[in-house]
């Protein structure tokens, strides 16, 4: 016991200089910081594609249903554009399909209709903490791809909308397995009644294992990418990109 | 936390008041650190995302039209509350409406020196959060499964039949109140009102903790949905992690009162170097 280096004391200095060293890392460190707190985003979505790749959220019952749905984010996008197709009721309004897509495609609000349709009576999860549960009906977004036919080089669907922050147009990205997951809808009403302005007319996504800032509203033309990195400042998403929300909203 | 060899004292004799013994196994004192610094992190970051939305709900759904049991926030009149059902308090200065650092007043719920980080930011609140609760998660559950099978919980956590009587109890009850704490030999082991702490802690608040979090995940409601049956639906589960983390906060408040008051230079040195020097028995 005399010596002055034992294994134990080795051991026990290592142990207790990583906690120290780690700490004052991540508080003076700002590289240091940012690698190591964007670790649980990675190990979330690995490891929930991992156990539930194909698992479908939870499905409620009329009786469910939150009494009064709160809007948020855009709840009437500005431009003139938008503005021609709402006073028209949307009868001119084409969903465009392109990027890396073999046919790309244009779809009118009646043609999304026309489509075999899909309801979900489902909860949304803002970042912040609420919730509320409300009844989707749409097309199922791998119909509209199966019809496009994605190239094999594609990995993400990038939604491109009708609304902006200040002249910035907001958009959003997803992963192919969400883009196929049976309950991902291009929804066009909402408990019953055509989707309103608040919550995004006349398609908005709905993505339902994922938080509310990946549902992207008044959705105008998806394109399919082989990076994020060409969209915005290259993090996938407007949120993403102006105030650093994870990509992956699983949690 | 279990052996205990005498270091000085005579080879299987017991130890007696004044004998330092080896009271924490490296892996107890290393995973003991790193969750100090671990739920610092966590419960700061945590009342950060709380600031998102001051308010807690029971039940499937919650938002702003819905009924908040409890809610934290300012006055049209200027002043900060915290209200819990139709209980209201005013808070202003530490609750819902205060001075930060730079001496601007905000409207938020937990004050800048509660949080991680200190100014509003809940991107930077989430990736502190959810980046940590691996390390706690990972931490607790090694501790447990470990535990188990060399089985410190059984040994030594799980009180006895004669302790959990009533007059057991209460004499530790007594003893804890007139701050009488046990020396000698009888110090080397958890007392009954210990026991109940850590086991309430390990057993409840931390697993109840790891799991109303994962409740609250979208993705993991659609591959576990059963967690959501379990406590009653999202928002309740929300509102349990916070009640659960108040609990946590309440065991972290009594431990560091009762380090101060066992003996802080004794308690500390042995949850760092391992050694313990126990108190000498009252002549």
């Amino acid at each position: 016991m005399a010596k002055l280096l034992t294994r134990r004391s080795v051991l026990t200095g290592l142990g207790y200089g990583a906690i120290i060293g780690g700490t004052a890392g991540l508080i003076f460190s700002p590289s240091f910081h940012d690698m190591v707190l964007s670790t649980g985003e990675r190990l979330a979505y690995r490891s929930h594609r991992l156990i539930g790749r194909d698992a479908l959220a939870p499905e409620f019952t009329e009786a469910d249903l939150s009494p009064d749905f709160r809007t948020n984010g855009n709840t009437m996008p500005k431009s003139d554009d938008y503005q021609r197709h709402m006073d028209t009721g949307f009868a001119d309004w084409k969903l465009k399909i392109d990027g890396l897509v073999a046919a790309p495609m244009e779809f009118s609000l009646a043609a999304l209709k026309a489509m075999p349709a899909r309801t979900q009576i489902t909860r949304h999860d803002c970042v912040e903490g609420w919730s509320a549960i409300g009844k989707w009906t749409g097309a199922p977004l791998a119909a509209l791809l199966s019809q496009v036919a994605l190239l094999p080089s594609a990995r993400f669907l990038v939604l491109h909308c009708a609304d902006d922050f200040g002249g910035d147009a907001y958009y959003e990205s997803i992963d192919l397995v969400d883009a196929f997951h049976p309950q991902t809808l291009l929804a066009y009403t909402m408990n019953d009644q055509p989707l309103s302005v608040g919550h995004g007319a006349p398609l908005r996504l709905r993505v339902e294992r994922q938080l509310g800032y990946k549902q992207a509203k008044y959705v105008m033309r998806i394109e399919a990418t082989a990076t994020l990195a060409g969209t915005g400042l290259g993090k996938g998403g407007y949120w993403e990109d102006q105030i650093g929300y994870d990509w992956y909203a699983g949690i | 936390m279990s052996t205990t060899e005498p270091i000085d004292a005579p080879m299987n004799a017991t130890p007696a008041g004044g004998d330092v013994v080896e009271r924490h196994r490296l892996s107890t004192r290393l995973w003991h650190w790193t969750n100090v610094v671990t739920l610092v992190i966590m419960l700061m970051s945590g009342l950060m995302i709380f600031n998102a939305h001051p308010r807690l709900y029971w039940g499937k759904y919650g938002a702003n039209p819905d009924y908040a049991w409890l809610q934290i926030g300012a006055t049209q009149a200027n002043t900060g509350f915290l209200r819990i059902g139709s209980l209201t308090v005013e808070t202003t200065g530490i609750l819902g409406r205060w001075t930060d650092s730079n001496g601007q007043v905000r409207n938020r719920a937990f004050p800048w020196w509660a949080t991680i980080p200190q100014g509003y930011n809940l991107a930077s609140a989430r990736r502190w959060h959810l980046t940590f609760a691996w390390v706690f998660a990972v931490g607790i559950g090694v501790y447990l499964i470990r535990s188990l099978w060399n089985r410190h919980l059984q040994r030594d956590l799980l009180p006895s039949a004669e302790e959990v009587k009533p007059s057991h109890v209460w004499t530790d009850i007594k003893h804890h109140a007139k701050l009488q704490f046990p020396t000698g030999e009888a110090a080397r082991h958890y007392n009954v009102l210990q026991k109940f702490a850590y086991l309430l802690v390990l057993i409840i608040l931390i697993p109840g903790m790891i799991l109303t979090g994962f409740t609250m995940s979208p993705s993991l409601n659609a591959s576990t949905p059963w967690l959501l049956d379990l406590f009653g639906g999202r928002q309740s589960a929300r509102s349990l992690h916070f009640i659960f983390a108040c609990g946590i906060v309440l065991f972290i408040l009594v431990h560091l009162l009762m380090v101060v008051l066992a003996g802080p230079i004794n308690e500390i040195r042995s949850m760092i170097t391992g050694r313990y020097r126990l108190p000498k028995e009252k002549k």
